[in-house]
């Protein structure tokens, strides 16, 4: 199989309290060198609390969030700091809010159109066939192409998004939690309807949220994030019923779940960002910390066939 | 259009405004076609001819010239000039403000350190230093009074453009392809506009003041040609003898001005949306009332809370949306009901109408009652409902950063919570404060009540909010979804909080939610939902693992449980029904898969006793006891 998606330490640091001259007053690590392979065809889920950097993650592969250093290659091509279109070709990126990610004052069709002006210079027949095409894809009436985006519901507003992923012809979409915005009753018809899009188009995803019950049930892979660093990854039937890190099974543990006790024991939040702790980030929160935890920063390596963890006591 | 012409002249004072000034500028459109003296020229014979005199209907000047048609000119001119000026801030103004605002870091830096030291200099000072450069003149005057003026519009539209340019609409231009100068174009400057326009109808008339005020000094038009300012100008050494010849330009000035701030004002209330909405008109203390039926009779029981047909509408205009259409549910000491329901289901706007805290205008309780120990607070005096609110029933709500306030120390803020109820001194507040923030388990609670919301985290928030809810020691505490903007992690721990705290001191607990599990592991109850009404209730188990109607059912299904692996999930087809246009019969039927024809007439009544189901044909026992 080959690969859709590729980083090689990927990080991402923001200079915080800039000063017109001279050094800013601190660093915030908010993604650290992260590898990631995503093959094609498959879904990726990325999880991971607020804060955790899957937001800053996502915007690096595709352009709009310059990385600080590390690569990301996109079909076997490495783009690094290329304009956003160069990657709008190829990959496309799908919002969390899916009304305010349309201009509240065009019509859907303008909205549509752009990328297929702009990245693939399509003549006016072409793209109103090419419209057509892709709201019937979505699975929305064609006579809502000249409405406004206030008129729609978060579920329709959030399939025209999907369309105009589409539209730009990419084979990979970043889904930044795209249904959390979403009540459950909608949400399933969103998560079905790309799931059917990704078998009609060939679609290679990374589904990002923090919802461990969606990302299980979309997801190949998951990849589990924490204060900016992946902590483990591996097959979506083994992370959360089997988790190596023990932060996965904090998160697996804290998720409601009907006929389960009220779980919660274990405080502590997240450490500051600003003046990160030199160990394991969860050392202070983990049952399970040494000496060396505190002292030692664990690199993600493989624990068992296909699931990897960063830690020095997996479980 | 129209909406916003309605909007406008719905607001008195704006179309008075408007009436005014469209007279004005008529008057001064068709000046040059109206049978008048010619403006400048002098006739010394008459002199200070008073107002109403043959010939000359406002008088005359110290040259003899008639004040009338000198007015009608020198209106028409002023204006001009000023709608100029305004143009011309407003776009240089707008284009520095929309390129800062976009471009941000050092571009933006530069730029408005420049602009506000511009801003630095008073205004008549920095537009007098600009004449004498460019020497005196109309023109002169004119790039004065729009130079002067171009900060005002650059720091207002770059303030609009900060925020834009992080909207995800901006970046998903950039990823269609989209360069900079067309997402200026084409994304940004469609949604700034409204902007400009405020800012413009709130400034016209200052700058036809400036105008006149330089003129005034005969910095602005030269004689023998009149503008408002240079007539005022010239009259200065009759004042006492002439008045007219001060008073007409004067009045005029001051006709313009009004009328312009008056529409402005007007123009600026019926473009911003959030004033639109309705934020300028404050809402009551308390829901208003209009019970069109006697309320149901106190039924015989133990119930601390009881709240019966509940009917709370919004009634906007001829349009009437009824969020809550006949809620029952009642709350027994120490118990936790849970009211779930999807967005718009009208769960919060019910729990809200306990107290009467839904926002009046719109919102009208429109029938019910709701008894706290068999007394009805719909319709109790604002001062009974003060006395309750806070110290019998509290509330926790959603988003802890916009309930607290961000100017206050959350150690002030809950003293003060407990001040309201309990003639306490401010040490002993300020002590139970620190021992309210113990209980909600927030660690080194004596400093960290001098700290401000914002310093505090998700969770710490929520736990400030719950403390603020427990100040007063109630007896019911309504939560509205306090755990959907919080972590899973912190949401575990916030939901164990509550139900630890709700064992020990014996709280009722109504919980709303839209998430299952939540309310699977904390309520004893749940009460489901839809469309403004309850369709379901009965013991949370019994519900969750046998719904009884068809919606709560298939709800139920939609939501993905942790260890199921990979699978289509299932969906409800459609859309829940729109509050001002329910359906008749049960709202539930357009999307539901067992509906039958009778579904869809007449009202279907919430039956049963323990377990109660609003529906005609419920998912048969049988099969909900597998």
């Amino acid at each position: 199989m080959t690969l859709a998606l590729r980083t090689e330490g990927l990080a991402c640091r923001f200079p915080i309290g800039k000063r017109l001259i001279g050094p800013p007053r601190a660093v915030l690590h908010a993604v650290h060198p992260t590898d990631l392979a995503v093959e094609t065809g498959e879904t990726l889920g990325i999880v991971g609390e607020s804060g955790c950097g899957k937001s800053t993650l996502a915007r690096m592969l595709v352009g709009l969030q310059p990385p600080t250093e590390g690569i990301v290659e996109i079909e076997g091509e490495r783009l690094g700091r290329a304009d956003p279109a160069t990657f709008g070709r190829r990959i496309q990126y799908v919002f969390q809010d899916p009304v305010s990610s349309l201009n509240p004052r065009k019509t859907i069709r303008q909205i549509l159109e752009v990328p297929l002006i702009r990245l693939h210079g399509m003549g006016r027949a072409a793209r109103a066939r090419r419209i057509a095409e892709i709201f019937d894809a979505v699975n929305l009436r064609p006579e809502f192409l000249d409405r406004y985006p206030h008129e729609f519901s978060g579920g329709q507003a959030q399939r025209i998004g999907i369309a105009r992923a589409l539209a730009a012809n990419a084979r990979i979409l970043i889904l930044d939690e795209p249904v959390s915005a979403l009540d459950v009753s909608v949400q399933a018809q969103v998560l079905n309807l790309l799931a059917d899009l990704k078998a009609e188009f060939g679609l290679t995803y990374l589904f990002i949220s923090h919802d461990l019950a969606v990302v299980e049930a979309v997801s190949d892979r998951i990849a589990v994030l924490y204060f900016g660093a992946v902590v483990e990854q591996g097959p979506a039937d083994r992370v959360f019923s089997a988790p190596r890190h023990p932060y996965t099974q904090l998160l697996a543990e804290s998720a409601p779940k009907v006929g389960r006790a009220l779980g919660g024991g274990t405080s502590g939040e997240l450490p500051d960002p600003l003046s990160p702790p030199p160990g394991c980030a969860f050392a202070s929160r983990c049952p399970r910390a040494s000496d060396r935890c505190r002292r030692e920063m664990p690199l993600l390596r493989v624990i068992d066939g296909e699931q990897l963890a960063a830690c020095h006591h997996p479980l | 259009m129209r909406l916003f012409l309605r909007l406008l002249f719905r607001n008195r004072l704006a179309g008075f405004g408007a009436v005014v000034l469209s007279v004005i500028v008529v008057l001064a459109l068709v000046t040059p076609l109206l049978p008048l003296h010619p403006p400048n020229a002098t006739d010394t014979a008459n002199r200070f001819l008073r107002p109403l005199s043959e010939g000359h209907l406002l008088g005359t000047d110290h040259l003899g010239r008639d004040l009338l048609s000198r007015l009608l000119w020198g209106t028409r001119l002023s204006l001009a000039v000023g709608f100029a000026a305004a143009m011309i801030a407003a776009v240089i103004g707008a284009t520095i403000g929309i390129v800062a605002g976009y471009a941000g870091g050092r571009t933006d830096n530069v730029t408005m350190r420049g602009v506000d030291m511009l801003m630095a200099f008073p205004y008549i000072l920095l537009a007098l230093a600009i004449v004498a450069a460019l020497g005196p003149g109309l023109m002169n005057a004119l790039i004065a009074v729009a130079v002067v003026n171009i900060p005002f519009f650059a720091r207002n539209i770059r303030g609009v453009t900060v925020g834009l340019a992080h909207r995800e609409f901006v970046d998903a231009a950039r990823l269609s392809g989209m360069g900079h100068t067309r997402i200026l174009l084409t994304e940004v400057l469609p949604n700034v506009v409204p902007v400009i326009v405020i800012a413009m109808s709130t400034t016209v008339g200052w700058m036809i003041l400036e105008t006149a005020g330089l003129s005034f000094l005969g910095l602005g038009s030269q004689p023998p040609q009149a503008d408002l300012g240079s007539m005022l100008g010239e009259a200065r050494g009759a004042l006492i003898t002439a008045p007219h010849t001060s008073i007409v330009p004067g009045v005029m000035i001051l006709l313009i001005v009004m009328s312009i701030n008056l529409l402005g004002d007007g123009v600026r209330d019926a473009l911003d949306p959030r004033l639109r909405s309705g934020a300028l008109a404050r809402p009551m203390a308390a829901t208003l009332v209009d019970r069109r039926e006697p309320p149901p009779a106190t039924p015989d029981d133990k119930s601390l809370l009881r709240i019966d047909g509940l009917r709370t509408e919004f009634r906007m205009g001829r349009r009437t949306a009824v969020a809550v259409g006949g809620v029952d549910l009642a709350l027994a000491p120490g118990e936790c009901v849970g009211l779930i329901g999807e967005s718009g289901c009208g769960k919060s706007v019910a729990a809200l109408s306990v107290m009467g805290l839904v926002a009046s205008p719109p919102g009208v309780i429109a029938g019910g009652a709701v008894r706290l120990d068999g007394e009805d607070l719909v319709g109790a005096p604002y001062r009974r409902l003060r006395a309750l609110r806070g110290n019998r029933v509290a509330y926790i709500f959603q988003d802890p950063l916009s309930t607290l306030h961000p100017l206050y120390t959350v150690g002030d803020q809950l003293a003060e919570a407990i001040r309201v109820h309990h003639p306490v001194s401010r040490g002993e507040a300020h002590a139970r404060a620190v021992k309210l923030l113990e209980d909600v388990r927030i660690p080194n609670p004596a400093s960290r009540a001098g700290a401000f919301p914002h310093e505090l985290s998700g969770g710490m928030r929520q736990r400030v909010g719950i403390a603020m809810a427990l100040a007063n020691d109630p007896d019911i505490i309504i939560a509205d979804e306090p755990t959907t903007a919080l972590d899973v992690t912190v949401q575990a721990q916030v939901l164990k909080l509550l139900a630890d705290l709700g064992r020990s001191r014996g709280l009722a607990i109504l919980f709303i939610t839209h998430d299952f599990g939540v309310v699977a592991q904390l309520c004893d109850r749940v009460a489901v939902m839809y469309a403004g009404r309850i369709v379901e209730e009965g013991p949370t188990a019994a519900v969750l693992t046998a719904p009884a109607h068809p919606y709560t059912a298939r709800l139920i299904a939609c939501v993905p449980e942790l260890g199921g692996g990979r699978r289509r999930l299932e969906a409800i087809p459609g859309l829940p029904p729109a509050a001002d246009d329910l359906p008749d019969g049960c709202a539930f039927a357009p999307r539901c898969a067992k509906v039958r024809p009778d579904c869809r007439e007449g009202d279907v009544a919430l039956e049963g006793t323990a377990r109660k189901v609003r529906c005609l044909y419920p998912e048969p026992a049988e099969r909900a006891a597998e």
